[in-house]
């Protein structure tokens, strides 16, 4: 379970985000979707601290997450990133490796056979052994799932996942994370695929300047929306 | 002609001296450079500046200047001397060595600095967001993309130092360039000496800058 509080975050004077509170319980699906520029991006990144938060707090199943555990945070709450960042100087196994083997000290045998099970379940078990250079994009960010869920992690962070994706690579990523969903993995999703968003997702965020403007259910926000703000986005992008 | 050649002759056996030098001074080089450039890119400013002033001083002052300082003004003023022979040579090959090797660290920093940064961000936050401490990001996943960037950089570094060591024939090194001048010295064959030099490092060096033209070539195309 994850938890924040009063969540913000300042460059100078301005304000990309501020005072995001809420939670997600454990299987959960959070997506969160907003205009350009609303600070979706920047929430996620200040739950793993990859981004220093300004003001507010964020517990991992009531563990305060801090600089001195963030490390070990991370390894329980993984993240997927718009640009895939796979790691150049590696093959595709050994991008998927990499995390188990460095930094949970699992033997390379033990983690070459996750890494194949998983590389199975994305669909990729052929691609094991070649440059990540050579993959398309939809690949690429199918490896990048693949490196997040070798951790064994509680929660994974999507940021913009298919945002960067030619249009018709969106489909086999968005399926891979269907597939997630439906196992129980609890997500938090920054997200501009609507129709996804509605199907997967237990609860919505719409931010929009720098908070949560509104918050339901999939009926509720993308059905029968309250905000004006709300509406209008939807309009636009539906 | 008999005499030119001759001259080369003669510049040919400082070659392996030479050679000797700039390959160990760029090796010194690269790992207190690669140092430098972690020191230039840490959050602590006082690191930083201490990588500063390093390079600002070698950079700002020539390599003959260096080398007399170390070869001759250390051990006066700390009162030491080098060892008379290492391996049978004379011992002025060791403050040599260092001090070439520091000089090209200063130079060579700014080039590894450039090639950890042009390691997208992103794959850095990536490694971190798996759990990996600084140190496993820099090790795992920049260091060998940015080694990949800075080897030609590296090689151009070696053509370099094998054309910087002829100031070494100020400090007793028997380089190229002091075996032409030794022989110059007993002969007075100052033309042939000197072109004799003159053409033994061009034979060093314009294979060199081929071979490095080369691995820059093959990884450009290996590296996307």
């Amino acid at each position: 379970m994850l938890e924040f509080k009063n969540m913000g975050k300042t460059f100078g004077d301005l304000h990309v985000i501020s005072g995001v509170t809420g939670r997600v319980d454990d299987g959960e699906v959070l997506s969160i979707i907003g205009p350009s520029g609303a600070g979706k991006s920047t929430f996620l990144r200040c739950l793993n601290l990859l981004e220093e938060p300004t003001e507010g707090e964020t517990f991992i199943d009531g563990e305060k997450i801090t600089h001195e555990n963030i490390v070990e945070v991370r390894e329980k709450m993984t993240m997927v990133f718009q640009n895939f960042d796979l790691f150049n100087n590696m093959n595709v196994l050994k991008n998927i490796t990499i995390g188990p083997t460095a930094v949970k000290g699992i033997s390379k045998a033990e983690a070459e056979a996750k890494a194949m099970k998983l590389l199975e379940r994305v669909g990729l078990a052929d691609k094991a052994h070649v440059h990540v250079s050579s993959l398309s994009g939809g690949q690429k960010q199918r490896v990048a799932i693949a490196r997040a869920l070798a951790m064994d992690p509680e929660i994974i962070l999507f940021d913009e996942p298919t945002s960067a994706l030619d249009p018709e690579m969106v489909g086999e990523v968005l399926d891979v994370m269907k597939s997630l969903a439906d196992d129980g993995l609890t997500m938090i999703i920054v997200t501009h695929e609507m129709a996804f968003a509605k199907e997967v997702s237990d609860q919505i965020f719409f931010m929009a300047e720098g908070g949560i403007l509104e918050r339901g259910t999939p009926d509720e926000i993308f059905n029968h929306p309250k905000e004006e703000r709300t509406k209008q986005f939807l309009e636009k992008v539906l | 002609m008999g005499t030119y050649l001759e001259g080369i002759l003669v510049a040919l056996k400082g070659v392996p001296m030479t050679l000797a030098v700039a390959i160990i001074a760029v090796a010194i080089g690269f790992c207190v450079g690669l140092l430098l450039a972690l020191m230039k890119l840490s959050k602590k400013k006082i690191l930083r500046a201490i990588s500063n002033v390093y390079v600002e001083i070698i950079r700002g002052t020539p390599l003959l200047v260096q080398a007399l300082i170390f070869a001759y003004g250390l051990p006066q003023v700390f009162g030491f001397h080098y060892p008379r022979y290492v391996f049978g040579i004379s011992g002025l090959i060791i403050p040599a060595i260092i001090v070439c090797g520091f000089n090209s660290a200063a130079y060579m920093a700014e080039v590894i600095r450039g090639g950890i940064q042009a390691v997208p961000k992103g794959q850095r936050e990536a490694a971190l967001a798996l759990g990996m401490s600084r140190i496993q990001v820099m090790k795992l996943v920049v260091i060998p993309q940015a080694f990949k960037i800075v080897v030609p950089s590296l090689g151009n570094e070696v053509i370099t130092m094998i054309k910087e060591t002829s100031v070494l024939s100020y400090v007793g090194v028997v380089e190229i360039l002091r075996q032409a001048a030794l022989w110059n010295a007993s002969t007075f064959e100052t033309f042939p000496a000197y072109v004799g030099a003159a053409i033994v490092y061009l034979c060093l060096t314009i294979p060199l800058s081929r071979l490095v033209k080369l691995i820059e070539v093959k990884l450009a195309g290996g590296v996307k």
